[in-house]
């Protein structure tokens, strides 16, 4: 088998096979991206807000979930919530939940790290003419935290990209997987395996270029 | 979720050992994978860091490309290319155990995280040091070895240290090759035993505590080797 053949992938196969896992990958992506930056900003508010029984909650969840492996994390949910909630949950919905928890604990250092790179006199004139602390969080500090924080964000969503082939541990349907079944239709899962590579690689290493080009963009105006 | 019941860690799993005896055993091979994966991340990842800052384009030019390369592909991906590709490929390995291979899949994977880490280290000391060095005598080998590295080594402790804590998380992913680790015990055992919580939760809690020991014992070498007046030494 040391000889390669990649003339079995026609159109016809990349879009029987390939483009439904993409599809779920980048759905997956974008939902736990959405959800994980959400939940990680008030997370990090927590863990800023000076008061103890915010505070403690939100380094604990954050430290649970970043010495964990993903793989477990994606099965003990798999398990997990069905057993919680009563009835059976799709594996789709189950890695939606589980990559947006898990995800939110990176994003929230990330954010943590923003909003304390925005001065602390821009806080206190705030309050001082007389904002409340959610004006000031929404109007002042967060705007600047986001900004701050857009390229490692980013980097971190391109991390979570990466990460989506682990649903393999629940098998769900990705583009890893689409690769795998292609490879195996066609007897070929060396070239598969090949072409996941290729094409995880050009979709990653683009997304990283565009966030160094954003990461200058932003270095000029500041 | 019914009652919890330990005492399935002690039964028997049919093959003359118990769940508890296998659960060890699973975290042997975890953390086999994750120091012997480690050895290989730093030695490649040092030299790959060290290329990416010499006065030569072409050799900085490898490192990038190397650095890119393994950064940017999935690290599932990446043990199913050196599990199912490359023995298929170069058939002279064949042979080789996949244990070996999941080490180098790891390995070569953390190196560009690694080399981009010596990388930063490196050129965060001031060009002076460099230069000082070359300019009493030392080669320029010699200057990485006497001057630069033992200091950039020190700066990168920390980052050094998060990543050696993704590397036992990241052995999970050798499940997906049926390396017998923690994750590979979880699965099968909770599977024998329709037991899952029993299972889980001293796996996940191995897993933790590894973890855990590693940053341990990076805060004790950091402590060890600080050099007096830098770096937030006493």
């Amino acid at each position: 088998m040391s000889n390669l053949d990649f003339s079995f992938i026609t159109w016809k196969v990349v879009s029987a096979f390939i483009l439904k896992g993409l599809a779920f990958s980048i759905e997956l992506t974008l939902i736990a991206m959405i959800g994980g930056i959400v939940l990680g900003t008030l997370l990090a508010m927590m863990r800023l807000s000076g008061k103890p029984w915010l505070a403690y909650p939100s380094a604990a969840y954050v430290n649970l979930f970043r010495s964990i492996p993903l793989v477990m994390v994606i099965l003990w949910f798999f398990l997990l919530i069905p057993k919680l909630i009563g009835h059976p949950l799709g594996g789709a919905v189950s890695a939606m939940i589980t990559f947006t928890f898990f995800e939110a604990a990176y994003y929230s250092e990330i954010m943590r790290a923003g909003i304390q790179s925005v001065s602390r006199g821009q806080v206190a004139a705030g309050y001082a003419v007389g904002m409340s602390y959610v004006q000031c969080m929404k109007l002042i500090v967060l705007p600047q935290a986001f900004r701050n924080m857009l390229p490692v964000l980013f980097t971190q969503t391109i991390i979570l990209f990466q990460d989506t082939s682990l649903v393999y541990a629940v098998g769900e349907y990705d583009l890893l997987k689409g690769f795998e079944v292609a490879g195996k239709n066609f007897n070929r899962p060396v070239e598969t395996y090949l072409l996941a590579a290729v094409v995880y690689f050009i979709i990653c290493f683009s997304l990283s270029m565009m966030v160094r080009q954003l990461q200058k963009k932003i270095a000029i105006i500041r | 979720m019914g009652k919890w019941d330990w005492q399935i860690l002690l039964h028997d799993t049919g093959g003359g050992e118990t769940y508890l005896r296998w659960l060890m055993s699973a975290w042997g091979w975890t953390c086999s994978v994750a120091v012997l994966s480690l050895i290989v991340a730093l030695a490649v990842g040092s030299v790959i860091g060290i290329l990416r800052t010499v006065p030569n384009v072409w050799l900085v030019r490898f490192g990038d490309a190397w650095t890119q390369f393994f950064r940017n592909i999935p690290l599932l991906v990446q043990i199913f290319i050196w599990y199912h590709v490359i023995p298929s490929i170069f058939l002279s390995l064949r042979a080789v155990p996949s244990f070996v291979l999941v080490v180098f899949a790891l390995g070569f994977f953390t190196s560009s995280r690694i080399s981009e880490q010596v990388r930063a280290g490196i050129q965060t000391l001031p060009t002076g040091q460099r230069y000082a060095g070359l300019a009493v005598g030392l080669t320029l080998p010699q200057t990485y070895r006497y001057v630069l590295l033992p200091m950039a080594y020190r700066i990168i402790i920390p980052p050094l240290t998060s990543e050696s804590m993704n590397i036992f998380k990241n052995t999970s992913v050798a499940f997906a090759v049926s390396i017998a680790e923690l994750t590979m015990f979880a699965l099968q055992a909770s599977e024998e035993t329709s037991r899952f919580e029993e299972i889980f939760i001293p796996v996940t809690f191995l897993y933790f505590i590894s973890a855990f020991a590693i940053n341990r014992i990076a805060a004790f070498i950091e402590k060890r080797v600080r050099v007096p007046g830098m770096l937030g030494a006493k």
